[in-house]
């Protein structure tokens, strides 16, 4: 197993998926570069969140045309997984890895709180069976609402795309719509912090458990460990 | 000594004569203008004259309160041979640098940012931090965390909505995109901050004793580099802005006010500590912060010993056809000098061009004890660095008690036949209390700021004091840090409330489990020319530095910000301290929220009998009068130490300190946890000559702390032998109501609509129309 973070200019979250996977769930973990233009060996390509180039223009614009994005296109079209958090989800959105966009908050102000989320049956090892029906985890951003046509909404429900949705809807996303994935079920996104979640006094631990579904679609071995 | 004339300058502006009106537009009073003239042997250039302005306006010289700061212990007695020594003390650095043990150590400072905020409140509060945050890496230093320390006018007023959005969007903005959390602070409303409202950051950074770093230019022919951020006319002259009283005409000055850009700081922040964790190679570095390039070249130069020689043609510039003047004046932000081993220099380049930044060579380090600048191949100032730093002028300013101190502090309720509270009045108070916004729950404001960031906060905004878990290498460590200081106290009695703003950001770190282990202050006065706001400024400082020595907790750097007035007047006098904690074991760490029904509530410190300076005076009662509450340093000590004890015993479930609002607010705000609890208490047996004063009042030393039915007996008996009055005052209960017995009868509250109106007293204010 070997999981690479992806590391932008502007990028600040990376310490925190970092240790989610090197200490959470002591796993292989390492950098790369966004001047990289290979990945290497890699299981899971997470894009951390952070404010990757500031996120001038609109979040994550940018970032999408860093060198190691092209990697990381090809390692998901081959298959592999990737898992954008928070600025990594944008970025995902932006470079057409995932369906949709996310957009200014409908408050208008950051939001950073803990949030109950309801996990739906979305297929694989996302899923109500292997997380439960409800999760929490901390969000912290500005620019999480997220957007969609119509088409693409009924599009993301009947292919049970849907990862989870807010209970309370901090930011006006539509459907209340907290993380997706793709439709080949390989490249997830969210809002969400599983990398906030997992230490003994966070206030919870189910990021381990998110990022445990995450990796099981490939390897379900992992859930079988957590349960 | 002589200094040879500066040649002619073909720039007519740069070329012009200083005439007494310049050297007045320059702050620079007739006297000091000539010592200027005697430092330099002749008459100044304008960039010269520029450049002594700010360098010694109080922003950067303190030379209205050096005397007094030497009166701040800046050594913990009772350090250790690898625990609690001062390793960088207050004043010799960007930032005061503390051991905490096993070869780690913090580093932290406050500094305000208070006129920037009061003219463009986002870009003043957004540079305000990033200002602090280079103080911290400048050290060598890994920014792990920020505070804030905020005060505003009354919340009705829309200039201070305004200024409240503003200054929190701007903070936000800055310490989100940055990445260091934002992990607590203190905000208070009151009249006097009408139009003058204060912005204090505070950062705290980690590293090794090995990592040290100085701001000191050493070594001849080292070569000076220039990295960061283009330089461009924004913030010219600011610290010489900041040192003015603020006036109808200060948004003239908007220019003064810095603009910042949060992505180049972080660049730069992992730029130089990957520049600075490879050996050898930095021999020097400080931030361009106020005074810019000004006072980095002649304090770097000064620290060192040495002089320094800089090139402006090699200066990164935004704009075109800037004059010297406007750039060594420029404010502009993001921007480091580093003076590294000569010979090495690709190393520095290709750190730098990793990040995409600059990295200029802009200048050398010579012997001459001079700072030298040239433009253009001209030299356009040449300057003794001493007379900026070290030989700047110092004064001794007149002080002269304020006449309005005899009227307050004589004043009791009995002598102006204050009606005492009825059972209805009672009723009535604890809500407007708990709903004012200097009570209310802040979560409006910290749910804007990323204070999870770094995934080391433990415990979250909204308790007595944030506590965050550093990392450290293979090792972790636990701290607790708490802001503090009611500027009504210090207005009404400055010694003593300075005495209150440390005792009770002890108070809340103890609350929390923590040792308190260093101090940073944050002096906000008015306008020290005026001898009553020196006398509250002499007497507050000396009321701190009693309390620092009293607790044997070391002052480690600070930031004085004066001519803080609006028309209307100075602000209430405003030492903001904030003390940072050590938790032995992660197992002490204590939150101010009851976790069960069935706890004993007990009162430790006795009945509250004082009404002078509270919060129900003026939200009740609409007055701001009386004395401060009485401060017993030894009492106050042994409580601390006995509420330590007695965490560490693992007694103690909940403990909150009674400040703003009194013994009632603070036994509702216990119940504002996760729980839907309520308390049943009874204070009918407690002495009470007044009821306002015991359910309100703001005597000093008083904690509440929950405590398991079986070890109230223990804890009381306990308290009894360290000395410490204590009163089991009532239980927790399942029922969400707080109902309380007096001795004129029983008064009962909900506590949902009490929370209510707590936790949505200043979203409400706030709210924008037609947004959810």
């Amino acid at each position: 197993m070997n999981i690479a973070v992806v590391q932008f200019p502007g990028s600040n979250c990376d310490q925190d998926a970092f240790q989610l996977f090197a200490t959470g769930l002591d796993l292989p973990t390492r950098f790369v570069w966004h001047k990289e233009t290979k990945l290497g060996d890699a299981d899971l390509v997470v894009v951390p969140g952070g404010f990757s180039y500031g996120d001038y223009l609109r979040c994550g614009a940018i970032a999408r045309f860093s060198p190691i994005m092209g990697a990381v296109k090809d390692f998901s079209e081959k298959g592999g997984l990737v898992l954008g958090i928070c600025n990594g989800f944008q970025i995902l959105c932006e470079a057409g890895m995932l369906p949709g966009a996310l957009i200014r908050n409908s408050c208008l102000e950051f939001r950073c709180v803990t949030c109950d989320l309801a996990v739906e049956d979305a297929g694989t090892a996302f899923n109500t069976r292997v997380l439960g029906r409800r999760i929490r985890l901390p969000i912290a951003h500005g620019e999480g609402n997220y957007r969609i046509d119509d088409a693409g909404k009924a599009q993301l429900e009947a292919n049970g795309q849907i990862l989870m949705r807010y209970v309370d809807n901090p930011n006006g996303s539509m459907g209340g719509i907290a993380g997706i994935r793709n439709e080949e079920g390989n490249v997830f996104g969210m809002m969400p912090h599983p990398d906030r979640a997992f230490e003994r006094f966070h206030p919870s631990s189910d990021g381990i458990a998110v990022a445990r579904a995450v990796l099981s679609v490939r390897y379900p071995d992992l859930v079988r460990k957590s349960a | 000594m002589k200094s040879v004339p500066l040649p002619a300058n073909p720039d007519p502006v740069l070329n012009q004569a200083i005439t007494p009106e310049l050297v007045k537009k320059h702050g620079l009073r007739p006297e000091e203008y000539e010592q200027v003239c005697a430092h330099l042997g002749r008459v100044p250039t304008l960039t010269e004259l520029g450049i002594f302005s700010v360098m010694w306006c109080e922003h950067c010289s303190y030379k209205n309160t050096r005397p007094l700061l030497k009166g701040f212990p800046t050594e913990k007695v009772g350090a250790t041979e690898n625990f609690g020594r001062v390793l960088v003390k207050a004043g010799e650095e960007n930032a005061g640098i503390i051991d905490v043990g096993d070869g780690w150590a913090i580093a932290f400072k406050i500094e305000s940012h208070n006129h920037p905020s009061a003219i463009e409140p986002f870009e003043g509060a957004a540079t305000g931090v990033g200002g602090i945050i280079r103080d911290i890496f400048t050290m060598g230093a890994r920014p792990v965390l920020l505070t804030n320390s905020l005060r505003f006018g009354e919340l009705e007023s829309p200039t201070t909505k305004r200024l409240l959005r503003g200054v929190v969007a701007g903070i936000a903005h800055y310490g989100n995109c940055v990445g260091v959390p934002t992990v607590g602070g203190d905000v208070y409303f009151d009249r006097s901050y009408e139009g003058n409202p204060l912005v204090n950051a505070l950062c705290l950074g980690t590293l090794r004793h090995d990592q040290i770093r100085r701001g000191a230019a050493k070594g001849l022919g080292n070569p000076v580099y220039y990295v960061g951020a283009a330089t461009g006319r924004d913030g010219l002259g600011g610290a010489a802005f900041a040192s003015k009283e603020l006036s109808a005409e200060s948004s003239a000055d908007r220019p003064a006010v810095q603009k910042g850009d949060p992505f180049m700081e972080k660049l730069l922040i992992e730029a130089c500590l990957e520049m600075m964790a490879i050996p050898g190679l930095v021999v020097g570095i400080q931030d361009m912060g106020a005074a810019g390039l000004t006072c980095s070249t002649c304090e770097t130069a000064s620290r060192g010993g040495a002089g320094i020689e800089i090139e402006l043609d090699q200066v990164p510039q935004r704009e075109s056809g800037m004059n010297s003047y406007e750039i060594m004046l420029s404010e502009s932000q993001e921007r480091m000098l580093v003076i590294v081993q000569k010979g090495r220099e690709s190393e520095i380049e290709q750190v730098f061009a990793k990040w995409d930044l600059h990295a200029a060579l802009v200048g050398t380090v010579t012997d001459t004890g001079r700072m030298v600048v040239t433009q253009h191949g001209i030299v356009v100032a040449d300057i003794p660095a001493g007379a900026l730093t070290d030989n700047a002028p110092v004064y001794h300013r007149d002080s002269k008690r304020p006449a309005y101190l005899d009227a307050t502090a004589s004043w009791t309720p009995h002598g102006s036949s204050l009606p005492d509270l009825d059972l209805a009045g009672a009723k009535a108070a604890l809500p407007r209390l708990l709903s004012h916004p200097t009570i209310a729950s802040k979560r409006w404001i910290y749910r804007q700021y990323d204070h999870m960031v770094q995934h080391g906060t433990v415990v979250l905004p909204g308790s007595d004091s944030a506590v965050v878990r550093l990392k450290l290498g293979n090792t972790e460590k636990f701290i607790a840090i708490s802001n503090d200081c009611n500027g009504r106290y210090c207005y009404l009695n400055p010694k003593r409330g300075a005495l209150i703003a440390m005792v009770e950001c002890l108070r809340n770190l103890v609350c929390s489990g923590a040792t308190p282990l260093a101090m940073t202050d944050n002096l906000n006065f008015g306008n020290p020319y005026k001898p009553e706001n020196f006398y509250q400024l002499k007497e507050c400082v000396s009321g701190l530095a009693e309390a620092c020595r009293f607790f044997d907790v070391p002052v480690v750097g600070g930031n004085v910000s004066l001519y803080n007035e609006s028309p209307e007047g100075a602000i209430d006098p405003t030492p903001t301290v904030s003390v940072v904690g050590f938790i032995e074991k992660e197992e002490h760490i204590t939150r101010q929220f009851v976790k069960a029904a069935g706890l004993h509530l007990v009162l430790l410190g006795g009945a509250p009998h004082e009404l002078g300076g509270s919060q129900f005076l003026g939200t009740i009662h609409g007055l701001k009068t009386g004395d401060a509450p009485a401060v017993d340093l030894g009492a106050e000590k042994k409580l601390q130490d006995f509420l330590l004890s007695q965490i560490r015993s693992g007694r103690v479930g909940a403990a909150h300190d009674l400040s703003e609002g009194g013994l009632l607010v603070a036994v509702a705000e216990m119940l504002f946890g996760a729980g839907r609890l309520g308390a049943s208490v009874d204070l009918s047996v407690l002495p009470a000559p007044r009821l306002d004063a015991l359910l309100f009042g703001e005597s000093q030393g008083r904690v509440v702390v929950a405590v398991a039915p079986e070890d109230t007996q223990a804890l009381i008996a306990a308290a009894k032998a360290a000395g410490v009055p204590a009163d089991d005052i009532g239980t927790v209960t399942e029922t969400p109501s707080l109902s309380v017995r007096t001795a004129r009868g029983p008064v009962e509250w909900d506590v949902g609509g009490l929370r209510m109106g707590w936790e949505t007293s200043i979203e409400s204010a706030m709210k924008r129309p037609g947004i959810a």
